[in-house]
């Protein structure tokens, strides 16, 4: 067993930021209304002298400008769970610790390489994503949790070296329950080595059973007992923006964001999306659905990006949008095209189903299309789309223009040249017909296929031509 | 004019046109029609290029002169796609002709789209035809879907008004199809061959 764990110092503040880059500073309060303190400071202000755990009013005191933005546990957790849906793609065991995600890598290892180049992926992926972080890796899950919180890139691979590596760790960084923090220093005791050479009998009696468990989760004595994280079956983001945007050009940008993480996040459940839907939020509530639809299902960030982008630019606003979400909730499978070995195409071709979702986006979901027969013998119903039932072929003649709706011959007698078809069919729908098909050549030499009332060869009405 | 040149040196630099330089290769895009894969320089439709079809007027015998081709190409599992007919294709008329209409797109596309539509079908490259009725092509626009044709190695056909044939055209292959009631093509240009001085009959589809 080998477990990584990926500590998020910020998790609340980057959420924040990466999607308002800001220079000035920026704080995150908690608490009641009217005893407000810093719950997270940016770099900026932290130089200006606020910290972690000061009045609000203290803040205010020290510097004039900055902003303040209260802590939303919910969207927090959010973050949380999209994280260990990132890291659900290196491992089935991913698991929550209060700001960190673990996850259990010594069988992905076998997909991914070796440690140190599994570690530079999932940093590249967090970074990306724009979430600062600390990694560690360790035999038990526990003990990557408390080898983060005191430095960052250790790696304990095997369970020999994992005593040695807690040794030195700090009595208040071991996060053991609170109480054992607070009473052991007193008794002289700092640093993680020493509390596991203490007599367990003696320990037990003075801080009950619940420090031996946590002391052996610790070194792989007991199983680490979390629950697993299980990716949701819906995906849903939302994303507030900072000013009322009035142009989509300026939803260009916050839409590539979230687009890149519905594709990570289908890359990491190995699946694919065939329809979505961009909220576009106005004020008092109201909002704009922008739906996208996709023939087959995909997961490919920049085709997603592209088909949202085309629905988008159509899109007349109404209103200033106020934040944007997105919302998947059906997620198929995904099954990649296959290709053929052999294939004549050129190299770089675009297959079928990209170039039709390319040309739906632009010319609209209907534009797109193909044609079959059916079994009705009326002209108007012989086809549909998109319906390839084994029809056999028509043994009388068909013209290959067919005429929405019948024209009156003009001009003088025509030449019959094949018929009549007589068609009588269509009394039980309402539909009725009772024509004489015939093939006729015009005055002026064309080709056409015309019908009349049965038996008369006069009122001729064209329906297609022998183009 | 003592000096003997051998006969091969002049040859090989290339001094003397000889009269007919060599057969005509089968082309690898047969039209169907005998009689027209005859005249053509490429013993068929030009490869991966542009074949402007000139109409009098719609229905006089434009689909016919490709539904073989179109027919040969559904058959080989190749997808075609029909950019803004003029009219609604009958789907039991285009199977009598062979076509396979599980490979046949269709594609509706508003005036000021059928260009692009047509181009991004070309470039994509995984359509081995591509028909197309634009109103208001002008000669860069050919020459888009003309480079687009190379790109995709497709097959392109744009049918137009008779009255373009005076304008010059990028196409590598033009046609001008004459109305009943004699039915005839006339090749007004065809790339890398002279132009046959002769109309090809065009014989009707049915009976």
């Amino acid at each position: 067993m080998l477990w990584a764990c990926i500590y998020l110092p910020h998790l609340a503040l980057d959420g924040i930021l990466r999607r308002r880059p800001t220079e000035g500073p920026l704080v995150l309060v908690d608490g009641p209304i009217n005893a407000r303190t810093i719950v997270s400071a940016n770099d900026a202000a932290r130089t200006a002298g606020l910290h972690v755990g000061q009045r609000l009013s203290a803040a205010q005191a020290l510097l004039s400008q900055f902003e303040a933005i209260p802590y939303d546990r919910e969207s927090v957790d959010r973050w949380h769970r999209f994280l260990a849906a990132v890291a659900y793609r290196y491992s089935s065991e991913v698991s929550l610790l209060p700001h960190a995600i673990v996850l259990e890598v010594s069988k992905s290892m076998g997909l991914f390489g070796p440690w140190p180049r599994l570690e530079s992926m999932l940093r590249t992926d967090f970074t990306d994503l724009g979430f600062r972080h600390r990694l560690a890796a360790a035999p038990t899950a526990h003990a990557a949790h408390v080898l983060t919180t005191v430095s960052d890139g250790q790696a304990v691979l095997s369970v020999d070296t994992l005593r040695n590596a807690l040794q030195r760790v700090p009595i208040e960084k071991s996060r053991l329950p609170a109480n054992v923090i607070a009473a052991l220093p007193s008794m002289g005791i700092r640093t993680l080595g020493q509390v596991l050479v203490l007599p367990r009998d003696g320990l037990r009696r003075r801080f009950g059973a619940e420090l031996l468990a946590s002391l052996d989760r610790l070194t792989g004595d007991l199983p680490s007992g979390l629950a697993l994280y299980r990716p949701p079956d819906t995906f849903d983001l939302r994303i507030e923006l900072h000013h009322e945007v009035e142009n989509q050009s300026a939803l260009i940008f916050p839409v590539r964001r979230m687009v890149d993480d519905l594709a990570a996040y289908l890359a990491s459940r190995d699946g694919g999306i065939q329809r979505f839907l961009l909220r576009l939020e106005h004020r008092d509530g109201r909002y704009t659905d922008v739906s996208v639809g996709l023939l087959a299902s995909e997961r490919d960030g920049a085709m997603l990006f592209e088909f949202a982008r085309g629905r988008l630019e159509h899109v007349v606003l109404p209103e200033p949008v106020l934040a944007l979400r997105l919302i998947a909730r059906d997620l198929p499978a995904f099954v990649p095209a296959g290709r053929d070995l052999f294939d004549e195409r050129p190299a770089n071709a675009l297959p079928i189903e990209q170039l039709r979702e390319r040309l739906r986006a632009r010319l609209g979901d209907g534009a797109v299309y193909r044609l079959g027969s059916t079994q009705d013998p009326r002209p108007e119903r012989a086809q549909r789309e998109a319906t390839h039932d084994e029809v056999p072929v028509e043994p009388h003649p068909r013209p290959t223009w067919l005429l929405q709706r019948p024209i009156p011959l003009r001009g003088g007698d025509p030449i019959i040249l094949a018929g009549p078809e007589r068609l009588e069919t269509g009394w039980w729908d309402g539909g009725e017909v009772c024509r004489d098909y015939y093939v006729i050549e015009t005055s002026l030499g064309q080709e056409a296929w015309a019908f009349c009332a049965p038996d008369e060869q006069i009122g001729w009405m064209i329906h297609g031509w022998f183009a | 004019m003592n000096a003997v040149v051998p006969l091969s040196a002049l040859l090989d630099a290339r001094q003397v046109w000889r009269g007919r330089a060599s057969e005509v290769p089968v082309g690898d895009q047969p039209t169907g029609w005998c009689a027209l894969d005859a005249v053509l320089p490429a013993g068929g439709w030009p490869e991966a290029s542009l074949s402007e079809i000139l109409l009098p007027v719609d229905g006089v015998g434009e689909l016919r002169l490709v539904l073989p081709t179109l027919a040969r190409l559904t058959q080989g599992q190749r997808h075609v796609v029909i950019v803004s007919p003029p009219y609604a294709p009958c789907v039991a008329g285009w199977r009598q002709q062979g076509v396979d209409m599980r490979r046949v797109e269709f594609v509706d596309a508003g005036e000021k789209d059928v260009l692009w539509a047509t181009e991004q079908c070309l470039r994509s490259g995984s359509c081995a035809a591509v028909l197309a009725w634009p109103h208001h092509a002008d000669d860069r626009a050919l020459r888009r879907l003309q480079v687009a044709a190379v790109t995709g190695q497709a097959l392109a056909f744009v049918f137009r008004d008779r009255s373009h044939l005076s304008n010059a055209s990028p196409a590598a292959l033009r046609l001008e199809l004459e109305a009943p009631p004699r039915p005839q093509i006339w090749v007004r240009k065809c790339r890398g061959g002279a132009v046959p001085a002769q109309a090809i009959p065009l014989p009707r589809s049915v009976h």
